[in-house]
């Protein structure tokens, strides 16, 4: 339960920006206040990142020393491969990340590691090799920095980013 | 005086057991070295310098600096000076030995300052047994003014060197990755300090992630870890000119570089899809070898100081372990088979002992193994240790530590061997691997 993704918080975070707009009246305003928020996952134009990022999911994440893809990281996986065979003018940078509990070097090549089966599964669901570029960034970019499994577990994660399209 | 001297260094080898005397029998003194568990520094006086008029303060911080790198040794215990009966002490005059009995010291540094006719500064000292009331060694010495530091490590290296028999170590430089912001928006820049964290310099500007700097021992150069460009990749930096430059446009992420011994090759990992393998790049040919080939995480290759065999981490055995192999890839051997992974391996420059990281039941410990696998001692274990590197003689290590939390960060700390103290060093923001130079300046 301390490991709610990301893609989760968000979606939950969209239903209720969409329930508060179903609430007011005044769109515009209450437009302003979702964007504030980062949230217009509800409203995303289909084929754009945030609909990448919110109603796909653009990370999957891994268990401590392991690049082993988990069935809900298969899953998350299936949907971008379907989305970015949809809309096959995206060029995507598989990023792979180590969380803090692993020494440098070794995290740097976990990173690769994981980046590389996240862009193999991709590949093996119809996405051609010449879209995916891969980075690693081992425990130098985490997104959770408290000291505790709860971060560390969002810290494991290979990210999917949506390049310039065309 | 021949008598003093040995009785002296006797004393810090009968409490510590720690420093060899005679220089052919080192290969033993590290075994007691780090086997032996409580150590006892030998108390030493180093009162402020003498200097008139306004070289009063200057004399006095070179003291301090001078007591300090015999403290962070962990070998010296300096006597606090506000028991001291006599404040400053010349090199001419002959102290009051009974007073320095009485404060507990068995050894003074007796120094003063003054200015030759060229404006030059002078710095002179001797270093008494003060049980034996008699001179162990003086020197002198002459530099520009604002290069006071480095005499006080002069001064300090020779007290350790008589008293010790090894080599000092103190006027020596370490190159470090500064980080500074937000824990995930951190800016980490090269760095270069002496090595008790005075006189920063910060190499490169924060506009790229840089990792893992390393001395080139036969020159002013460093090769890093740096994310410039679209492939992150293993570059050179000149420290004088602060050029760099891409070290090879190989086909995938280098990283883990370190110098060989004679500063001609570089030997890195190479990453390729899921594999990392480690390759050797002649700096002069451009010619590149592979030394391993297996698919598994090897990296963090280190040579030994005569460049006959490299020891690095590999995980082809299923967890991350040490594992030395011949400086042609040949014969890799697993060293290490205690519980735990291990990673980040070091070569001694005395080439007696592998320093490494282990991780075990979520502690990240500094240890110590003998290149044939025997021997393992753990230094200092915790939260999160991580990267030693030694001094240039071979007695030192030092490593990062992160402090836990949000707000935590990285911070280096040295510890000695013998008696594994520890001591952070002094930096205005957070540090991170540390590299010390081989070679004193």
């Amino acid at each position: 339960m301390l490991q709610l993704p990301i893609r989760q918080i968000v979606r939950a975070a969209g239903i209720l920006a969409l329930m508060t707009l179903a609430a007011c009246s005044r769109t515009t305003s209450d437009d302003s206040i979702a964007l504030t928020s980062g949230i217009r996952g509800g409203q995303a134009i289909a084929g754009s990142s945030q609909d990448f990022v919110v109603n796909v999911g653009d990370r999957v994440f891994f268990e401590t020393d392991s690049a082993e893809l988990t069935a809900q990281a298969r899953s998350t996986l299936d949907r971008q491969a379907q989305w970015l065979n949809q809309y096959p003018n995206f060029a995507i940078t598989m990023e792979g990340h180590a969380d803090e509990r692993g020494t440098r070097e070794y995290n740097i090549a976990l990173g690769a590691r994981r980046a590389t089966a996240a862009r193999d599964y991709l590949m093996a669901r119809g996405v051609t090799a010449n879209r995916i570029n891969t980075i690693s960034f081992g425990k130098e970019r985490p997104v959770a920095v408290c000291n505790d499994i709860s971060c560390w577990s969002q810290n494991r994660r290979a990210v999917t980013l949506l390049g310039s399209s065309g | 005086m021949r008598t003093m001297r040995m009785r002296l260094a006797a004393a810090v080898l009968a409490v510590c057991g720690a420093v060899a005397w005679a220089a052919g029998d080192a290969h033993a003194v590290v075994e007691i070295d780090i086997t032996r568990g409580n150590v006892q520094p030998l108390p030493i006086a180093v009162p402020a310098f003498t200097g008139g008029g306004r070289d009063q303060d200057l004399a006095a911080d070179i003291a301090s600096v001078v007591a300090s790198d015999l403290q962070r040794s962990g070998l010296f215990a300096p006597v606090d000076p506000a028991t001291f009966s006599q404040a400053r002490v010349g090199p001419d005059e002959i102290p009051r030995f009974a007073d320095w009995r009485v404060v507990g010291a068995q050894a003074l540094v007796a120094g003063g300052i003054g200015r030759a006719a060229d404006g030059r500064l002078q710095v002179d000292f001797r270093l008494w047994d003060v049980l034996a009331g008699e001179q162990i060694t003086g020197q002198q010495f002459f530099t520009r003014p604002d290069n006071w530091r480095r005499v006080a490590h002069l001064v300090a290296d020779a007290i350790y060197e008589r008293l010790t028999g090894e080599k000092g170590y103190f006027d020596s430089r370490v190159v470090f990755v500064e980080e500074s912001g937000a824990k995930d928006q951190r800016v980490k820049r090269l760095a270069i300090m002496d090595y008790d964290g005075a006189n920063v310099q910060y190499l490169t500007n924060g506009d790229d992630l840089v990792l893992t700097p390393r001395f080139n021992p036969s020159s002013q150069e460093i090769t890093y870890m740096s994310y410039a460009g679209e492939t992150p990749r293993v570059h050179l930096l000149n420290i004088e000119t602060g050029r760099q430059q891409l070290i090879r446009d190989f086909p995938g992420m280098t990283f883990a570089p370190r110098f060989s011994p004679d500063g001609r090759r570089v030997i890195m990992s190479l990453q390729q899809d899921a594999n990392a393998n480690i390759f050797t790049l002649d700096l002069q040919s451009g010619q590149a070898a592979r030394l391993t080939d297996t698919a598994a995480i090897n990296t963090a290759p280190s040579y030994s100081p005569d460049g006959q065999r490299v020891v690095f981490e590999s995980d082809r055995g299923g967890s991350q372990q040490l594992y030395v192999m011949g400086a042609d890839g040949s014969n890799p051997q697993r060293i290490t088979f205690a519980r735990g992974s291990y990673s980040t391996p070091v070569w001694s420059p005395r080439g007696d002992l592998i320093a490494f990281t282990r991780r075990h039941e979520g502690k990240f410990a500094i240890g110590v193994i003998r290149p044939d696998g025997s021997g393992e001692r753990i230094l200092t274990e915790g939260f999160h240790n991580e990267g030693p590197t030694w001094s240039p003689n071979g007695r030192v290590i030092m490593f990062f530590r992160e402090t836990r939390g949000p707000n935590g960060g990285p911070e280096l700390w040295t510890i000695d061997l013998a008696t594994r103290s520890e001591f952070k060093v002094p930096l205005p923001a957070f540090g991170s691997d540390p590299a010390w130079s081989p070679l004193n300046r």
